[in-house]
């Protein structure tokens, strides 16, 4: 059959003929109107709105220098230690490509992060754009799992022990708990075999899941239309004429330019922390991780990476209960999935925080100060604000940062809980015809 | 050959042959699962390698505690002191679960002493708050930096969890519970079997 008739490509100069041919054989021109030059996105973006092609880029460069720390990294108990050493101190540039990874994978979640409360904020996640906040849900948790197998291909004995403890945490599971454990190790301790199945969950499946689930995101966005600042849809105020959005702008070329712009000003911080402090006092590499694996010695201290702290320190907070710790790890769990169900608690009649009345404003710094104090205590041992006076009876010890956990995993909780009806009672400001600044 | 010319749609024939067809695929799919379900288990070589171990216990002298690997965890021999098993009921009204009601231990081990032999402390050193290994603080009183009411024990360096010499946990520990003994016996007067029941048990 004779390639399908299409008006042939203008404006590409001596590109028209090629491009022509393409695109009479693949949707060329029609992907590229559908999702850049007349994909209309509202023009008033602001800096939040940096996040999510930042976030994008970072995942592209996860994969360029993942793909190539893979070209020397052994996933082997009795080599992988030593192979990321060479990669460090022998291979030309090593240093470079495995100080990008591993900082690459901090500003994921910084990014990430920026990106889901710019969300939370604007109401992005209301209706019609549910669906992307699910696919959204489902990336940051695939996401968990990346960043979790990758912190054990360097065996040191923070990736060791860390790991330990996570999968012990699927220990704690009723009646199943300790099969899961050995199944999810293939073995009776975190060993070669753990080692081997993460390296493949890190390096094949979960990326490729990843960038699937990015395009299911981006397809959904592109479905309803992008959210704004103002938290209005630009879809109730077409031009007449045209049928666009008056409130539109063409995503190409300006907000390719302007997300150029945050890209810049994000290498420019990105390189920063790579020459200078690519372990950024601990933050992003842990002092115990240059030590290789030892399955006799723990850590005189267990913390994991600042990204999971907010959720370490509620795991935490919550005691023991009938002889088991498995209610930490179900509050734990209770405490990411909620957030799947945000759009469903969220009964407010304007979306952004501009309009958004007093008790959500006030709920809202709560949640955001619950998290920020949950991810400080996260990083430090229990004992990093001492103790209550002697003698105040207190379920499992009188640890004051326990209790203040305590006190801001309620808070988090309650967020989420009490969402129906504070933003159902709420004294909302009138939302505007068209959008401002 | 002639023509299928006919544009008439059985639906019903459709719709049982799409369930059909949808219900054998998922059998299928669920089939084909199993076997890389199964492929993450511990493999012959690991459940080798998770065998029992031997440990000939008459060299360890008294007061003295070492270190044996069991299924990569380790196994703490400790060649507990008169003294020590002396100090042991003492304990009951600091801990969480002084009679050892909850079953951390295999069946044919009873008592306080946690241990086939009262001397011959048997236990898994892994922390059941975390899964950290404790420090053995075997001497009562502060000579170790534990307190002047110290009785002698264990020290978990990780969340502060606190046991006595029979793996038994102190109340306002993080660790819910006692640690672990394995499943033990004595192949002989000296030789203790790590990872086997008794014959019978």
């Amino acid at each position: 059959m004779a390639a399908t008739e299409k008006t042939p490509v203008t404006g590409a100069g001596p590109f028209n003929g090629a491009l022509t041919w393409i695109d009479q054989r693949f949707p060329l021109m029609s992907l590229w109107r559908e999702h850049l030059s007349e994909y209309y996105a509202p023009k008033n973006f602001n800096f939040w709105y940096y996040f999510g092609s930042i976030a994008l880029l970072v995942l592209v460069i996860q994969i360029v220098s993942g793909i190539f720390l893979t070209m020397n990294y052994k996933p082997d108990s009795r080599e992988a230690f030593a192979s990321v050493e060479y990669i460090m101190r022998d291979v030309p540039a090593g240093w470079l490509i495995r100080y990008i990874h591993s900082t690459g994978a901090s500003f994921f979640f910084i990014s990430v992060y920026l990106h889901m409360a710019r969300g939370l904020m604007y109401g992005s996640y209301r209706k019609p754009r549910e669906l992307i906040w699910i696919f959204g849900m489902v990336i940051y948790l695939t996401l968990m799992g990346e960043a979790f197998f990758g912190y054990l291909l360097p065996w040191g004995q923070m990736s060791y022990w860390g790991a330990q403890v996570i999968v012990n945490l699927f220990g704690t599971v009723p009646f199943v708990g300790e099969g899961l454990a050995v199944w999810i190790r293939g073995d009776y301790n975190i060993s070669d075999a753990t080692l081997n199945r993460f390296f493949a969950l890190h390096v094949a499946a979960l990326p490729l899941a990843l960038v699937g689930l990015v395009a299911a995101h981006l397809m959904a966005l592109h479905e309803v239309g992008s959210n704004n600042p103002d938290g209005i849809e630009i879809k109730k105020n077409l031009d007449p004429r045209t049928g666009r959005p008056l409130d539109g702008i063409p995503f190409h070329p300006y907000y390719t330019v302007k997300d150029l712009m945050g890209v810049a000003v994000f290498l420019i911080v990105f390189s920063a922390v790579i020459f200078f402090a690519p372990e950024l006092d601990g933050f992003f590499l842990e002092a115990n991780n240059f030590i290789p694996a030892n399955p006799l010695k723990t850590p005189q201290e267990i913390a994991p990476v600042w990204y999971f702290t907010p959720y370490y320190a509620i795991l935490r907070a919550v005691p023991p209960m009938f002889d088991s710790k498995f209610p930490g790890v179900a509050v734990m769990g209770v405490a990411v999935l909620i957030l799947f169900a945000l759009p469903w608690l969220d009964r407010g009649r304007v979306k952004s925080i501009r309009y958004r009345g007093p008790r959500w404003k006030v709920a809202f710094a709560i949640f955001v100060l619950a998290f920020l104090v949950l991810g400080y205590l996260g990083v430090h041992p229990i004992t990093v604000w001492g103790t209550f006076a002697e003698g105040v009876p207190l379920v499992g010890g009188g640890y004051i940062a326990v209790w203040v956990a305590r006190l801001f995993t309620l808070l988090y909780f309650l967020f989420f809980l009490a969402m129906p009806w504070y933003t159902a009672h709420d004294r909302e400001k009138p939302e505007p015809q068209r959008v401002t600044w | 050959m002639t023509a299928i010319v006919t544009d008439a749609v059985d639906e019903k024939r459709r719709r049982i042959l799409i369930v059909a067809t949808s219900v054998a695929g998922a059998a299928a799919g669920v089939g084909i699962a199993g076997p890389f379900v199964a492929s993450w288990f511990p493999s012959a070589r690991a459940l080798a390698a998770g065998a029992p171990v031997q440990y000939d216990v008459s060299k360890i002298e008294p007061g003295q505690q070492i270190t044996v690997a069991w299924r990569g965890k380790p196994i703490w021999l400790l060649r507990r002191t008169k003294d020590m098993l002396d100090r042991l009921p003492g304990n009951a009204a600091f801990l969480v679960d002084p009679d050892c009601k909850v079953p951390q231990q295999p069946p044919y081990i009873k008592g306080i002493d946690r241990s086939l032999k009262p001397e011959m402390f048997v236990c898994i050193g892994i922390c059941t708050h975390l899964g950290c290994i404790p420090n053995l603080k075997e001497k009562a009183g502060d000579l170790q930096g534990m307190g002047a009411d110290w009785p002698g024990g264990y020290f978990c360096p990780c969340h502060n969890s606190r046991f006595d010499l029979s793996g038994r946990v102190f109340k306002g520990s993080p660790a819910p519970i006692n640690l672990e003994i394995p499943p033990n016996r004595y192949a002989n007067e000296n030789v203790v079997v790590i990872g086997e029941n008794p014959k019978g048990a």
